[in-house]
Order: C-alpha cells, then structure tokens, then sequence
C-alpha cells in the first residue's frame, strides 16, 4: 500500500456520520489520498490513526467494505477526549487520517474450510469488513457461522445489518445479550456457551475472534474445547497506540507490538500472555 | 409399558448429556425418566419450589428468568435442544432458584430427581457418571455468569 510519510496524518473530509448506538457513531470519510481509489484500499483487520485537530490521535480499526475503496468507514464508541471529538465530527468536517495499518483477517487462509466469527460488544466493528468479505466470497467456504454478544437487546451494533444477514440461508447468524427484559425473544446468555451449539466441523474451521479481552478469553477456551486447533484461531487486540509504526514501543504486548504484529494475531501466539493482567 | 419404556431408553441414550453411558447405566437412568411436553409460556418450573426434577430439552427453548423487582421477569439465560434445565436438584435443600418457561412449544425428558439421587447413592459408579456430566456444566455455568456480572461490556471501550 503506498504511503508518502506514515508518521503525516493527511486531511480529510468526513462524508457521512451515523449514530449507531448512544455513545457509537459511524463516520464514512475520503480515503487517503495516496491510497487506490479502484481497488480494495484496506485489509479486513486492519486500522488507521484518526486525528481530532486540535484533540489527539487514536487507533480506529476499519468497518466498512473492502470493495467499496471511495470511501473509508470507521465505527467509534465515544470513551475519552479524542474518540468523542471524533464521534461529534459532521459531514464535510475535516479529521487527519494515517494507514492503513496491521495485520489481517486470515481470510484467504480460511478459504475452503468452515468460518467462525465469534464477536462481543463493539468488537463486531472490525469483524465486518471480514464478513462483507466473506459474503462477497460465500462459495470460497464451507459454513459460515456469526456468533455475536452483547449486554442487551438495546445495545446490539448493526442490527438491521444483522437482521438482513440472518436472513440469508448460507449463513447461521446467532445473537444473544447478556440479559434481556420484556419482549426479545432471542438467545440470552453469553457468547461463548453459542459456540457449543453451533455447527461447524472443529478440524476444518477457522475462527475470528474480537470483543472484550476477557470475552475473548473465554472465547478461546470454549474453541478449545470445542477442538478448533489455536493455530486456526485468530483474535484482535487492543492497547494504547502513538507511532503505529513499530518505533516507540507504545502498544508493546509481551515480546510483540500490536501496530507492527497484530491487531490481529494467530491465538498460539497471543496465548500465552492473554491471562496476565498488566504487560 | 414396554413401548414407552423402550423409546425413554432410546431418547436417553441418544441424547448428547449421557453420550458414553454404559446399557446398563442407561437402563436406571430410564426408570426415572418421562416424557414431557410444555406449550409456549408454560413454566417447567418456579422459584422457590422444590427441585424435584430436572429437564433434558429434545424440542423448543427455554427462558431461565428471575423476577427482578420493578422490571418484571429478568431473563439471564437460554437453553436449547440439547442442554439440561435444571441444577438445583444435586444440592440440598433442593429447591429452584429461578423460573424456567417454554418459550415455543418445548419437548422435554423429566428425570424425576429423587430417584435419581437414590439411585447414585445405591450405585456409585453411575454416581460418578452423572457428577461427570454435571459438574463441567456447573462449572460452564459459574463461567459464564462471571462474565455476566462483570458486564464486560459496559465500560470497555470496544462494548
Ligand atoms: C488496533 C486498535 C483498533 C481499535 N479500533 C477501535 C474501533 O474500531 N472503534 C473504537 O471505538 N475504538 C477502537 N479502538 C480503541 C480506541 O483507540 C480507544 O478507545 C481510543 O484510543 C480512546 O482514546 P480517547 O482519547 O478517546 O480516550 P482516553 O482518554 O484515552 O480513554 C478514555 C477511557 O477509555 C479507556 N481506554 C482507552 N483506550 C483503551 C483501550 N485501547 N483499551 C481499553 N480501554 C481503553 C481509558 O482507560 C479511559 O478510561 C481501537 C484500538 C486499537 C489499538
Ligand atoms: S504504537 Fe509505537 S510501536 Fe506500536
């Protein structure tokens, strides 16, 4: 991917901001210039820096289409100074954007054999490029499975996107909350125990995982049990982030840098230091 | 009546939670077991109640709801073909902690609880069986609700 200096965020302009959630929004902004504008632009996976002028820069991964390259799409809960600045930003507002950057879904890897998709709360942001891929690609695979959980009916991200793909017969999408009052008539409980009920053949499938880390703990553990092999499975990380480029040590996790080696890394690798509290 | 009580055998043996049982472990099992069939919004069971038996879904879902003042029924977990309702029956004093309630038309085997706890204290060995097939759900349980009242997605940035 071309990049004239990736530590020089470009300006660009937000085209459209929507509210997903209270606290969520979603912004579809210019791709960087230096970026193709007829070609995928961005590995499902991946992430930019977004900078607020004026506020700071965070990480943001990507959350759109990979084949729509007009335009970049970010989802972005409002946590702190810079993601709220971002959040409140309209059309035609200007924001600083440097990437791509990270690894990516394993999708080309996954090919032939079953998908996984295993999502918690806002962790379904940087899954969805991967299955607007996988969708795009469906006969590439045997079973595609979603497994998405979150607290509650009201804070499901991209329902209707949801709603639409659960309509579809290749692929088994399975929703549940944490807790539910009144009229949802769907799973409850927690993501995890999803994953015993789900068809998928454990010795030919490939899961991607992204939530909470210790949502993703436990994740892990019910794929292991389920006898999905670690190296088949795939999980995201977070941590603080400042050059995004391997240079400052910011986003060290055990002997890795999340901007150079993931977010995206193969779970043997990311195992043996997920239990520790603070690295 | 040997019909119906060979088709118990069969459904026992075939369902998921007693894969690996021995004929004969199947066979005591049966005889404490029924069919039972529950139309939506009937209750397997209530609150408070004795725990006397315990349920292994084959058809339909269950909502396990506790009734949370001033919100109604608080549902904090669904089960599904395949899964067992119902824990209260191992430990004393016996008694359900939540409701359970059909949430479509449910098809269930009844395992009277008793005489099934009377039956594992005569037999150990089918005693250690049924604690081999319980207590990782215990355990899947306690699992996930530390997840649940962690409310892991309420404060992090990616909820
Ligand atoms: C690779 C990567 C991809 C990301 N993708 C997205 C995304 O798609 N959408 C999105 O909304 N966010 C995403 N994030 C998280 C986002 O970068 C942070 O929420 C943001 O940096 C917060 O900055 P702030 O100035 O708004 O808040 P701050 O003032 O920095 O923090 C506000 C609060 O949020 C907590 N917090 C901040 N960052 C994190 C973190 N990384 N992990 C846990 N807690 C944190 C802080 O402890 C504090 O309590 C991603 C992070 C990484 C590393
Ligand atoms: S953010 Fe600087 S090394 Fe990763």
């Amino acid at each position: 991917m071309p990049m004239s200096d990736p530590m020089l965020p470009q300006v660009v302009r937000v085209l459209r901001r929507r509210r997903e959630l209270p606290e969520v929004w979603t912004l579809e902004i210019e791709p960087a210039s230096d970026a193709a504008a007829d070609a995928p632009n961005f590995e499902p996976g991946q992430f930019n820096m977004l900078t607020a002028f004026g506020v700071g820069e965070v990480p943001i991964s990507y959350s759109g289409d990979p084949q729509r390259s007009q335009r970049w799409v970010h989802t972005i809960r409002a946590v702190g100074a810079v993601s709220t600045a971002l959040t409140r930003l309209r059309a035609g507002d200007v924001l600083g954007v440097r990437g791509p950057f990270g690894s990516a879904w394993p999708l080309a890897a996954a090919e032939g054999r079953d998908v996984l998709v295993v999502a918690g709360g806002l962790g379904l942001a940087p899954l969805r490029p991967a299955i607007y891929r996988l969708l795009a690609q469906r006969r590439r695979y045997g079973r595609v499975t979603l497994l998405y959980g979150t607290r509650s009916p009201d804070d499901i991200l991209f329902r209707r996107e949801l709603e639409r793909w659960r309509r579809r017969l290749d692929v088994d999408v399975q929703v549940t909350v944490d807790h539910a009052v009144g009229d949802w008539h769907g799973h409850v409980g927690v993501v995890p125990a999803l994953i015993a009920r789900a068809d998928f053949d454990p010795a030919r499938t490939s899961a991607l995982v992204c939530g909470p880390e210790v949502m993703m703990r436990f994740t892990l553990a019910a794929l292991r049990t389920a006898g999905v092999a670690e190296t088949a499975i795939h999980l995201s990380m977070e941590r603080n982030m400042k050059c995004a480029v391997g240079l400052c040590g910011h986003c060290q996790f055990g002997p890795t840098l999340v901007c150079r080696d993931g977010a995206v890394y193969r779970s043997d690798l990311l195992a043996p230091y997920l239990p520790i509290r603070e690295l | 009546m040997p019909t119906a009580m060979r088709r118990i055998d069969q459904i026992v043996r075939e369902h998921r939670f007693f894969a690996g049982l021995t004929d004969a472990d199947v066979d005591l099992i049966s005889g404490c077991a029924r069919n039972v069939a529950f139309a939506a919004g009937d209750y397997l069971c209530r609150e408070g109640q004795p725990a006397d038996r315990f349920f292994l879904l084959r058809h339909g879902r269950v909502a396990l709801e506790i009734a949370a003042p001033g919100h109604g029924a608080l549902t904090f977990q669904t089960l599904a073909e395949g899964e067992i309702v119902g824990v209260s029956w191992l430990v004393a004093p016996y008694r359900w902690q939540h409701d359970a309630r059909a949430l479509e038309p449910t098809r269930a085997i009844a395992m009277d609880a008793k005489c099934l706890r009377g039956k594992c204290d005569a037999d150990h060995d089918l005693g250690y069986e049924m604690m081999q097939r319980f207590v990782p759900l215990l355990v899947q349980r306690l699992h996930a609700t530390v997840l649940q009242a962690l409310d892991i997605y309420g404060d992090a940035h990616k909820s």
